[in-house]
């Protein structure tokens, strides 16, 4: 197949940063966050928006990034799991998954703390129910969901959404 | 096999109207895409023939629900989880609230949009047994004006709809009739979250002394369209939902619906749920 597109520049802050990506508009954002940006914090489980191992903030909304085209990244402020430290400091969503056994094999990890913190950003202090559905479009096949859930409603605890 | 993405072109018109002069230049060559919960999914399967888009996700003229006296018009661009949030349509349009909130997960819900959910026309589509129990009209929109059409009516088979090439789905209108009535909805998956209908139910009725003064049924994955239960809703309509007038519906219903056999479920199964489902809306009607 020809090319019919040619690259475009697509301009977004990544976790504070200011970058430009040239990339293909339909590129998936997901491939350029991993492959361009070198952020690969940021897993692909299914690739169709049903895992949520890719999950990240765009302009403070949760959203599948293997189901984004990169040009309507461009203009956007994006968060994904290396930008959740703040220097060396782990959040509490991040300590609480450590204390708690929240992450085994880790691939649902990033993403998984990401709804967790849109959620807590959304609704601090949230109830049970509150909390599977937020956490419902992230799946785990290693914890059973236990230690991920307790991980969560400890980190709440903390009260204190990061931005 | 995952597409060749140096193969697809999308571009970002400044407004609607450059949109629509696109669209009208050269029908059916340049598409509208939007959240892409649909579109990308058949990008990466390989599956996606059209090649150019244009990305109306942004366009201020197609986003934003707007209420008056009668009516509650939902631009086309108005999200599930816009919809979820929003206080009159929780209160008055419950079944389109329930609809958004079982469409996947929070990250589909921010990027899905209703204009999306009605263009991509899949059978087994969440919101459109919603839209057609509340009578939902489309506002469509070319660079030659604009039409109403009611919803209802608006498929004409298997993933065909009556959107000509060069129209968007500008709006979505619903009037503010039917919050008196009883709501029904339900839909049944594989798992709560992120599943697939197998039968997807949507039912409103107005009750007066016992009776049913008036009814709408809908129902998604038990055809090739998303289907308004006309039969069985003239069955109940005027009656009290006894037991002889329950089974009348369910037999009716059995006639009126057409489910098969597919990866999710099979034609059996969708056929006994969907008259289990009737026989509980009417069950919910005499509570």
């Amino acid at each position: 197949m020809s090319e019919a597109s040619r690259k475009i520049r697509v301009r977004c802050v990544i976790n504070g940063q200011a970058v430009t990506l040239e990339t293909y508009p339909l590129a998936r954002l997901l491939d350029v966050l991993r492959e361009q940006a070198g952020l690969t914090g940021t897993k692909e489980g299914c690739g169709e928006g049903e895992c949520g191992a890719c999950s990240i903030e765009m302009d403070g909304v949760l959203v599948n990034s293997c189901l984004v085209p990169a040009l309507q990244a461009d203009g956007t402020t994006i968060r994904t799991i290396e930008g959740v430290a703040d220097r060396g400091h782990l959040d509490a969503v991040q300590q609480a998954f450590l204390t708690h056994g929240g992450a085994q094999c880790g691939i649902c990890t990033p993403g998984m703390i990401l709804a967790a913190l849109n959620l807590l950003g959304r609704t601090p202090q949230p109830t049970t129910a509150e909390i599977r559905e937020g956490l419902a479009g992230n799946l785990c096949r290693c914890t059973g969901y236990t230690k991920i859930f307790e991980s969560v409603v400890e980190a709440c605890r903390f009260a204190r959404p990061s931005s | 096999m995952r597409s060749y993405i140096p193969g697809y072109e999308m571009e970002v018109p400044r407004n609607l109207a450059e949109t629509l002069e696109r669209m009208a230049r050269e029908p059916g060559t340049w598409k509208p895409f939007a959240g892409g919960t649909d579109l990308m999914v058949l990008l990466e399967a390989g599956k996606l023939p059209q090649r150019k888009y244009l990305s109306i996700w942004k366009l201020p003229e197609l986003g934003g629900v707007s209420v008056t006296h009668t009516h509650v018009t939902l631009g086309s661009l108005t999200t599930y989880s816009e919809i979820r949030q929003h206080e009159v349509l929780a209160s008055e349009f419950p079944l389109l609230c329930r609809a958004a909130a079982e469409t996947g997960s929070v990250a589909t819900q921010n990027r899905g949009t209703l204009g999306g959910n009605i263009a991509n026309a899949s059978p087994a589509a969440d919101s459109p047994p919603a839209l057609l129990v509340y009578d939902a009209e489309l506002e469509l929109v070319s660079s030659r004006g604009t039409r109403w059409t009611p919803y209802h009516g608006f498929w004409k088979g298997y993933k065909q709809i009556g959107l000509r090439e060069d129209e968007l789905i500008r709006a979505i209108r619903l009037p503010r009739e039917k919050s008196a009535w009883t709501h029904f909805y339900r839909k049944v998956g594989t798992r709560r979250a992120q599943a697939i209908s197998k039968v997807c139910f949507a039912g409103a009725a107005r009750m007066e002394s016992g009776q049913i003064a008036d009814v709408r049924i809908a129902l998604g994955s038990v055809a090739p369209t998303v289907l308004r239960a006309i039969d069985t809703e003239n069955v109940l309509r005027g009656e009290k939902p006894a037991s002889a007038i329950v089974h009348a519906a369910r037999e009716t219903l059995a006639r009126e619906i057409a489910p098969i056999d597919d990866i999710r479920s099979t034609a059996r199964y969708r056929l006994r749920v969907a008259q289990n489902l009737v026989a509980e809306f009417c069950e919910q009607l005499t509570a």
